[in-house]
């Protein structure tokens, strides 16, 4: 191993632990801190406020409902990209990380202009019934928006490095093409989904910019947690504040340990693949 | 992956109906364009819907002006902070073996599962008037939360894992080889740094460079929690575009936010063409 061979161990090391512990793990510790003086029991009676209960609610379900609707959308949209030519193949391809390198407030703003009664979108809506703009539709609109990324870009290198001779070996064996794919094709991508799914909503669960403007914000009703973290600040409520940080901090870390248990999972796959 | 075998790809042996082929076509760049292309062009649009001369009038104000100020300041004093932070991080998880590594690993991609507005909490719980260290600040009048420091940090906590991200894996599969070459032949160990290591990831560098600023720029919540939203003072760009949104302003609050669409239309075109040079490996895993 290369170990001590190189130069710049201590130091690398050093400035990395102490950046990482002055900007993240300290200031994030501060939140259990605080959390911890509230007791158990003081956190619970704020969790169950009916304010903070449907506002976490609204969060997790807009959440998860956009982030399965992107686990379809966006493997549908890794197939077309990879598997299919088309005029304008990579105009697209390139546009997918909009919503990565879009200001979530921008976003936030356009959509809500997109699907106001009378936006773009909005005003062919409207006539059918559909009110998407400040109700919670439009909270998971903003969702599907931020979290289509991470579903395409997960898929697509799994789905372009899988062996194709599979899918043949398929259909010499006289499997019908769409049995081919829900056999073979989607059992190897899907770890790769299942991991845009997990990135999509962990993302989702804590958007703040993007919602805020199209969401309407109505307490009980579009009121999503971010948003009442900031509302209990506003009212120099830092117990509140700090009792809902907790959930979305809970929530943020399983996620992220499940992320990486599946990319480890998926890592292995593809080089036991090939 | 060269574009001539991908090309051979192409044209399958198997495949689906020509006409499924077209409907799934179809459906995805018509999903495409109501969900991407749609908000993108809206921008633009009622960023001129009144002429230049309304649009650059939103821009000349000197409130504008000041929060284009304070998000350049912002992205100056970041992104280069957290590039020394990100070459320090790949430096010692990709060349080094210790124990805790792949917690350490781990823990730097926790700011992209954190709630942007929970990160600005962190930083309020710190330094806020209430806060642990509230009352020696404020002893001493320092001024950390709505003001430019609290700003800042808000930004290098959102911004912290960008550039590690694509260091890391580039230099692990890169190897140690040629800085083991360098470090025989004599170079000193700084010198191996700039003249073997940094050269070989000079377009992952960059590509993390371009999606920290983009994010340094951009960022709304965390920032919305420290700032105070004083005008002229501490309201970044996305932070304007929000009061100009809520005071019914629109098109002012979509001039400055076509800036920022802008923005995100240079990174990608940067980031696009980066991944044509084929030196960094296109289409990672999302983050």
């Amino acid at each position: 191993m290369t170990r001590r061979v190189l130069p710049g161990f201590g130091l690398s090391l050093g400035v990395t632990l102490a950046w990482l512990s002055l900007l993240v793990l300290i200031p994030l510790a501060s939140v259990f801190l605080k959390a911890a003086g509230l007791g158990i029991a003081g956190v619970w009676e704020i969790w169950s406020d009916p304010r903070v209960a449907s506002a976490l609610r609204l969060s997790f379900f807009a959440a998860l409902i956009a982030a399965a609707f992107n686990a379809v959308t966006g493997t549908l949209v890794a197939w077309v990209l990879v598997r299919y030519r088309f005029p304008g193949r990579r105009l697209l391809d390139a546009i997918i990380d909009l919503p990565f390198a879009l200001p979530t407030a921008v976003a936030g703003i356009a959509l809500t202009a997109l699907y106001a009664g009378n936006g773009w979108i909005g005003r062919w809506l409207e006539p059918l019934g559909a009110k998407v703009a400040y109700t919670p539709v439009g909270i998971v609109v903003a969702l599907v928006f931020i979290g289509l990324p991470f579903v395409v870009r997960s898929v697509q290198p799994v789905l372009s490095e899988s062996d194709r001779a599979l899918e043949e070996a398929a259909a010499t064996l006289g499997s019908s093409r769409f049995n081919a794919i829900v056999r073979v094709v989607l059992p190897a991508i899907a770890p790769a989904i299942l991991t845009g799914f997990a990135l999509a909503f962990a993302r989702a669960v804590g958007e703040y910019g993007s919602v805020i403007f199209i969401a309407g914000n109505l307490p009980n009703v579009s009121e999503i947690a971010p948003l009442l973290i900031v509302i209990r600040l506003e009212e120099f409520d830092y117990r509140g504040a700090t009792a809902i940080a907790t959930a979305m901090l809970l929530l943020a870390f399983a996620m992220l340990l499940a992320i990486h248990a599946l990319q480890a999972f998926t890592a292995r796959h593809r080089r036991a693949g090939q | 992956m060269n574009p001539g075998r991908r090309d051979r790809i192409a044209t399958p042996a198997i495949g689906e109906p020509a006409i499924v082929r077209w409907l799934l076509i179809a459906f995805v760049v018509a999903f495409l364009a109501v969900f991407l292309l749609m908000p993108l062009a809206l921008v633009f649009t009622e960023a001129f819907a009144q002429g230049w001369r309304v649009f650059a009038e939103a821009i000349a104000d000197p409130d504008a002006l000041a929060s284009i100020k304070l998000t350049l300041l912002l992205a100056a004093i970041c992104v280069p902070l957290n590039l020394i932070f990100g070459i320090a991080a790949a430096w010692a998880i990709a060349r080094f073996e210790f124990p805790g590594k792949s917690w350490l690993n781990a823990l730097i991609d926790l700011p992209l599962s954190v709630s942007p507005v929970v990160s600005g909490l962190c930083f309020v719980l710190v330094f806020g008037a209430q806060g642990w260290l509230g009352p020696w600040l404020a002893g001493h009048g320092i001024k950390i939360i709505f003001a430019l420091p609290g700003i800042m940090l808000a930004t290098l906590f959102v911004t912290l894992p960008f550039v590690a991200r694509e260091l890391i894996p580039l230099m692990q599969s890169q190897g140690s080889d040629e800085e083991l070459a360098a470090l025989g032949l004599g170079a000193s160990g700084w010198r191996t740094f700039f003249r073997v290591t940094l050269p070989n990831v000079r377009w992952g560098l960059l590509y993390g460079v371009l999606l920290c600023n983009a994010r340094a720029m951009g960022e709304f919540g965390a920032v919305s929690v420290v700032s105070g939203h004083i005008r002229g003072l501490t309201n970044t760009m996305p932070l304007h575009v929000e009061i100009l949104y809520n005071e019914y302003s629109f098109t002012a609050a979509f001039a400055v936010a076509s800036l920022l669409a802008l923005l995100a239309l240079v990174t990608l075109a940067l980031k696009t063409l980066l991944e044509w040079r084929g030196s960094h490996s296109p289409r990672r895993a999302a983050h």
